[in-house]
């Protein structure tokens, strides 16, 4: 049965669209059939991170406005073939998202696909609410940063009041998503560690996507960064969330990294 | 002193955590449907209640929300005037 995973955050610029990629495109590659949608009219950017700007001609608002087909809207990805992308508007009014139109793109895309990511604007307004408001699975993205994990702690609220499921009595299942982490400032004290978001949020931990230039290397090349540098960390732990969200049991391996490799890898970066 | 003063330097994140800790305390209860508005839709139900059958000046029900680590109480103390209070039998 298709499954809708709204990623979102409240706080801009703590790695949504990036997160959708990667999460999308790791889906992808373990074969299931995958649709990422762009949520955030008229600022779109999920098509540049997917690197698929130049390939947009119908978007998500032409679809909900009945100007065109799902199938002709759908980008399939050059790279894998059960992956495609529902681009966002970038000019019109994003007024034309409505409830209703919204219900039946998902709708359309419940019948196609095994997974629905969608990508959601930063904010607690409309936007964001439609892009959560059919979600089974909900990924928030958090960086170990005061004001994002606030804004995390807001948007945990709207997914248990102002979802589909929750007006239903259900619940929408929640993964925290930790991203731009680095593990030796948070042994310092500098930022906060892993267990003190968990424990602040408290919903269970989907994965630690560890800061590193891989991340916007990949972003410049127009690649999801488990198809961009599969062997890098962030990919690695990517590919990891995938796999928990399928309901794999993922044992953390944790690595003791000697002086050497550690002096390795950074020449390596 | 100075290499004391080199390893202290920068653990700011405990502040941090605490910091955010009362913060959420705080916005959990007021935030999204909390306390205010819970205690102000109440406070109008139960005045349009009693209304029906009699009728109380506004300010003579007062209610009162306390919440706890594990028990909340609700407090609705509703005065009535004299008057009324003479007239009302038990029912049947």
């Amino acid at each position: 049965m298709a499954k809708v995973l709204v990623v979102t955050s409240g706080k801009g610029g703590v790695g949504k669209t990036t997160s959708t990629a990667a999460l999308g495109a790791a889906l992808a590659q373990s074969g299931k059939k995958v649709a990422v949608v762009d949520f955030d009219v008229g600022l779109r950017n999920l098509d540049l991170i997917m690197g698929a700007e130049r390939r947009v001609v119908f978007d998500l608002i032409n679809v909900v406005k009945g100007d065109a087909k799902l199938d002709q809207a759908l980008i399939r990805d050059k790279r894998i073939e059960t992956l495609f992308l529902l681009p966002a508007s970038q000019t019109r009014d994003k007024d034309n998202l409505t409830e209703e139109g919204v219900e039946r793109v998902i709708n359309g895309l419940r019948e196609k696909f095994d997974w629905i990511i969608c990508d959601s604007p930063a904010g607690i307004e409309r936007g964001a609410t439609l892009a959560m408001r059919h979600a089974d699975v909900a990924v928030v993205v958090t960086n170990p940063e005061v004001s994002s994990i606030r804004d995390s702690d807001r948007i945990i609220g709207l997914l248990d009041s102002k979802t589909e499921k929750a007006e239903n009595g259900e619940q929408v299942e929640k993964h925290l998503l930790l991203t731009r982490y680095d593990n030796a400032r948070a042994q310092r004290g500098e930022i906060l560690k892993v267990e003190d978001v968990l424990e602040i949020l408290s919903i269970p931990l989907l994965a630690i996507i560890p800061e590193s230039t891989e991340v916007l290397r990949s972003s410049n090349l127009g690649a999801p960064v488990t198809l961009g540098s599969p062997n890098s960390a962030p990919a690695r732990a990517y590919l990891d969330a995938v796999r928990k969200l399928q309901g794999e049991t993922v044992v953390e391996v944790q690595k003791q990294r000697g002086l050497f490799s550690k002096l390795f890898s950074r020449r390596a970066a | 002193m100075s290499l004391f003063s080199f390893f202290k330097r920068n653990t700011s994140a405990p502040v941090a955590r605490e910091r955010l800790q009362v913060l959420l305390a705080h916005e959990r209860t007021i935030v999204g449907g909390g306390e205010s508005d819970l205690v102000a839709i109440l406070r109008e139900e139960i005045m349009a209640v009693i209304a029906k059958h009699m009728s109380v000046p506004q300010d003579n029900v007062q209610i009162k929300m306390d919440r706890g680590a594990s028990v909340s109480t609700l407090e609705v103390d509703i005065e009535i005037p004299t008057d009324i209070a003479a007239g009302m039998r038990p029912a049947a």
